[in-house]
């Protein structure tokens, strides 16, 4: 086993095993900080695939702005644990009342679970032959300055449009989480 | 030498995880995590088929995933901040005003 392979399975472990303890963790502060873990994983399969501006960038962009992000909302809330006592109570009245209305879409979660599963594996069989990656056209993807050309002359629409959207979402969000005035609220 | 069939199972097991999280999880600020798990085994597909091909256009959609990741992950969290405001609760059961 070479070097690259064993680093493929070391990140992607990583990756995987820290997904899953994010969605199975009770705790939103532990739920973020081992995102943080999966996402380290990701930028280092990243590096594999050739790409280490995508790699920096999930570091910088994600670990280091969306999920400190997350991270503050989570503290500022200070709701660290679901499905407290009250919840669970008003919860089995919900359930009790909603039992039958909930079995339909659960059964439906789970049919389309298991057309996904055999999709999966009837794709999977038919894609056994995928080649390996050239090791030539490692230059070409790597290049952060072919990175930027390309982004500002092919994508430079969507760059500019980019620009337009973190606006709105700016504006968005301060607008949504601005309390009210004292005076104007109905 | 990992192909890239390796890199496709591994996002589709991430996307399957994010997807599970979605369906599972009682808590509107886990849901966004597990959203933002989808969205990065989509990024996985993305830089590994633009490596296959090579082309630098899967990071350049890459790049542009992540900036809608920060839109949405700035607005979803002001709609969380003000949702809980009114209900005290990070329960999607308890946003059901709208439900018939």
């Amino acid at each position: 086993m070479g070097s690259e392979a064993l680093l493929f399975w070391v990140f992607g472990l990583v990756t995987v095993v820290a997904s899953l303890l994010v969605i199975a963790q009770r705790n939103p502060v532990y739920s973020v900080l081992l995102l943080i873990a999966s996402f380290a994983g990701l930028s280092g399969l990243y590096v594999l695939l050739d790409a280490p501006f995508t790699a920096v960038t999930q570091i910088v962009v994600y670990a280091g702005a969306i999920l400190v992000l997350f991270l503050f909302v989570v503290m500022l809330l200070n709701a660290p644990h679901e499905d407290t006592e009250e919840d669970i109570a008003r919860l089995k009245t919900i359930n009790a009342a909603t039992a039958r209305l909930r079995s339909g879409p659960l059964l439906f979660g789970a049919l389309l679970a298991i057309v996904f599963v055999v999709e999966l594996l009837w794709a999977l069989r038919r894609i056994t032959s995928a080649g390996r990656f050239d090791p030539d056209a490692a230059d070409a993807v790597s290049s952060v300055s072919a990175i930027g050309r390309v982004l500002f002359t092919e994508y430079q629409f969507a760059f500019e449009v980019t620009s337009v959207l973190i606006i709105v979402a700016m504006v968005g969000a301060v607008v949504l989480a601005r309390r009210e005035p004292a005076g104007k609220k109905s | 030498m990992p192909t890239l069939t390796h890199y496709l199972i591994l996002s589709a097991v991430l996307f399957a995880i994010g997807t599970a999280g979605v369906f599972l999880r009682r808590n509107v600020i886990t849901i966004l995590l597990s959203i933002e798990i989808m969205l990065n085994a989509v990024n996985l597909t993305f830089v590994a088929f633009g490596r296959a091909l090579g082309s630098v256009d899967g990071q350049i959609i890459v790049f542009f995933v992540m900036t809608v990741a920060a839109a949405e992950a700035a607005v979803g969290l002001a709609i969380v901040i003000t949702l809980f405001r009114h209900r005290e609760s990070l329960n999607p059961e308890a946003f059901t005003m709208l439900k018939w």
